[in-house]
């Protein structure tokens, strides 16, 4: 693969196009800042991580985010991918999310239904579109932003996302440049 | 003279012990050639490596085997990698696996006078592990290009005079092409070529319908499409930085240095750092090289008949700059003045991209490690000349159905969306040539020491209005390219990479046939010291817009023959 292609496939695999990108392509964000050793995540922020994962990407006919234990692997990227900054957005959403969960439904997040948990992160996801437009380059990610590209990542590249909801040949043996593709295929996982 | 002095307390067998026929400092893709045909010619030939072993397939299980979730970040980097290696680790080819064959920033310092991202990897096979295995010949259009505008000197060869080395080298290490008859980028021995995906083969009809001027063909590549040897063929994974353990395309470790070996003549010596060549100033001739042994910190002396230096542009720069006595004051070889000046990469980060709609009903099947590949069209010819830059560039790219980004909204709906291949895409990068400037150079800093007190390189190279003009160029002509094709939302950019970021350092001993203005003969052969070649990218007299591995491995085979040629003769 040419280098041009590594970094489109990388963007578009993550679904990355703006916010993000830098880290998607990089890895990390700022190389300048030190890991914030101390950060640490509890059972219950990895189980409230996996129902917002699970919201995102929802167990169908095939397993959703939370079978594919992304609420672990958000926190493992947290911990050593992102600088103190976007370490700090992240933790801040936790509480920003569960907060809007207790104004709109009196309830935290992990104590209402997954159809109010889907009506609550459509809504964040909207303010985060907002919030994307109007983003000046000094403004940091939005928190959900951050939540939803771990989602996808983590998801799509979990033995459960990559090889259910997605057709996953680690050694394809050939290279066959054209062939027919129908309406409800799956995507290539890599 | 440096050397003499210890040479008197070493007794007549350790000195014995230590003699061979050749030297070869470095073994990434040159260094690699090197050694095999030296070994193969008859020579009892000693291989300096500056990193730690490597063994083909043996060494590359470390990831490359495991599936992205069984891997703690599923490929991605680390916050630690981004610290101790800020410049390496933003490499398109570091990942969570292949950087095991990156050196780390922190334990190799270089001074950046102006930016200059240099990417290294510290191991026997050097970056010939990590290369981007594109192979393209050049021709005498690039080697009249600094006879004709006058930037740099003139290369002492022509294409008639590397052609058949082209095909030797072609041969061995298993390149794959498709027959173009472009007399701007020779054919060569190929493989089977790849396969352009529908997509691809569209902009390809539509450029040949739309464009006198310009074609667009499958990439070449060191990609194994058939086996070579004990080698491949390639499985169509596209993890090859991670070190490919069906031997699907060409390295020093899957390919020359096993032929090597194979002639019981090759000793590897790896983690042997060469501080300096030893000199013999009655005879003019290099005696050996003097090394630090990198895991006992003991210097050491190897003595041979002839030496190659094949420790990368900027490695063999050091070495000779390091080498100074009464008789090279400012450097071994250097009566030129010309070592460690020159320096080009190529520019490159610049291009565009677009999507397709249609072929909705197609798709492909494997990764294909290869794109496509639009040669140089512009100042190749009379009608292609242009006014406001010299020489040329070249496209890279490829099409794809991605996966869908900007995935909106949340849940099942996005599930779905998500599953199913985005619209076809296509992009198109360019690698332009860099130009040879005297004030583009590398010098050392004693002042400034590494881990092993050894002095390090200051490094001073820019970019300058001839490469701007043309990236004006490289990012239009792609967007007109794609928009002629039919494509959609064509957006450009320009990432505006620093030097050295492509990787395809070259020029700080250059070949000419001038001894005043160059450093290498012809045959890459010193002309202050004959019996030192050096065959990496510090020897190139101009830069083109090609990948230069290629052109590397045929310089080395050809300086090889000569070398043993004269070597017979008693020349040397």
């Amino acid at each position: 693969m040419n280098r041009r292609d590594a970094i489109s496939r990388v963007a578009l695999l993550l679904g990355g196009t703006v916010i993000g990108a830098e880290f998607f392509l990089n890895g990390c964000a700022s190389p300048d800042k030190k890991v914030g050793a101390s950060i640490d995540f509890t059972p219950d922020d990895i189980a409230f991580l996996d129902e917002v994962a699970e919201t995102i990407i929802p167990e169908t006919d095939t397993p959703g985010a939370k079978a594919a234990k992304v609420g672990a692997f958000m926190t493992v990227m947290v911990k050593d991918c992102y600088d103190e900054t976007n370490q700090k957005i992240f933790l801040e959403g936790m509480g920003k999310l569960n907060d809007a969960s207790k104004k709109k439904f009196e309830k935290g997040f992990m104590s209402i239904t997954p159809e109010q948990r889907k009506e609550l992160l459509i809504e964040i996801d909207k303010e985060m579109k907002e919030y994307n437009k109007n983003k000046k380059k000094e403004d940091g990610t939005h928190y959900f932003n951050q939540m939803k590209q771990l989602t996808l990542l983590g998801y799509f590249t979990s033995e459960e996302g990559a090889t259910k909801a997605l057709r996953y040949v680690p050694v394809p043996g050939r290279y066959d440049a054209c062939i027919p593709y129908k309406k409800g295929d799956k995507a290539w996982a890599l | 003279m440096p050397g003499d002095s210890l040479n008197v307390h070493l007794n007549n067998k350790s000195i014995s012990q230590n003699t061979y026929d050749a030297i070869v400092v470095g073994s990434g893709i040159s260094g690699g050639w090197a050694a095999k045909e030296l070994c193969e010619k008859g020579l009892k030939t000693l291989v300096l490596e500056r990193g730690r072993n490597v063994e083909h397939i043996k060494d590359y299980y470390a990831g490359t085997e495991k599936h992205p979730w069984e891997l703690p970040h599923h490929g991605k980097i680390t916050q630690q990698d981004k610290t101790e290696s800020p410049i390496q680790s933003k490499c398109y080819a570091y990942d969570e696996v292949s950087k095991k064959f990156f050196v780390k920033d922190s334990e190799h310092p270089y001074n950046q006078v102006k930016r200059f991202d240099w990417i290294r990897g510290y191991q026997v096979g050097g970056r010939s592990l990590l290369w981007g295995r594109q192979s393209y010949r050049w021709s005498d259009i690039d080697f009249e290009a600094n006879a004709k505008d006058g930037f740099g000197v003139d290369w002492p060869i022509r294409y008639k005079d590397i052609a058949p080395w082209y095909s030797y080298v072609e041969k061995f290490a298993g390149i794959n092409g498709n027959k173009d008859g472009l007399p701007q980028l020779p054919d060569g021995e190929f493989l089977p070529p790849m396969e352009m995906n529908c997509l691809e083969k569209h902009v390809a009809a539509q450029m040949k319908s739309k464009f006198k001027d310009r074609v667009m063909i499958i990439g070449r590549s060191a990609n194994h499409t058939a086996r070579v040897g004990d080698r491949g063929p390639c499985q169509y994974r596209n993890k090859c930085q991670q070190g490919c353990p069906f031997g699907g395309y060409f390295s020093s470790n899957s390919a020359t240095l096993p032929a090597a070996a194979k002639t019981g003549h090759l000793t590897l010596r790896p983690n042997s750092i060469v501080l300096e060549l030893l000199y013999d100033k009655d005879r003019k001739r290099a005696t050996g090289v003097r090394i630090l042994d990198a895991e006992t910190n003991k210097t050491e002396e190897f003595y041979a008949k002839v030496i190659f230096l094949n420790a990368s542009t900027l490695g063999t720069t050091f070495i000779l700059l390091n080498s100074v006595s009464d008789a090279f004051p400012n450097g071994f070889g250097n009566s030129s003045g010309q070592v460690g000046h020159n320096l080009m990469d190529h520019h490159y980060g610049v291009g565009a991209n677009g999507i397709y709609e249609g072929f909705e009903d197609q798709y492909y099947y494997g990764r294909r490690p290869n794109g496509i590949y639009i040669p140089r069209f512009r100042n190749i010819s009379k009608a292609t000349k242009r006014s406001d830059y010299v020489r040329g560039f070249g496209y890279q790219g490829g099409a794809s159905r991605g996966r869908p980004g900007n995935g909106n909204g949340i849940g099942v709906e996005l599930k779905e969306y998500l599953t199913e291949p985005g619209v076809w895409r296509m992009g198109i990068g360019s690698w332009g040539e860099h130009l040879p400037y005297y004030e583009n150079k590398v010098t050392l800093n004693r002042n400034k020491k590494d881990k092993f007190g050894l002095p390090t390189l200051d490094i001073d190279c820019e970019f300058k209005e001839n490469e701007m003009a043309m990236r004006k160029d490289m990012m239009a002509s792609a967007a007109e390219i794609l928009e002629a094709a039919g494509l959609k939302n064509v957006k450009t950019y320009d990432s505006n990479p620093a030097p050295g970021f492509c990787i395809h350092e070259m020029g700080t001993a250059r070949m000419g046939k001038d001894p005043k203005t160059s450093v290498l003969n012809k045959f890459n052969q010193m002309h202050d010291v004959k019996n030192v070649y050096i065959t990496d990218g510090s020897c190139m007299t101009s830069s083109a817009c090609q990948n230069p591995s290629l052109t590397y491995m045929a310089l080395t085979a050809r300086a090889c023959d000569h070398a043993v040629n004269e070597l017979k003769k008693g020349n040397l």
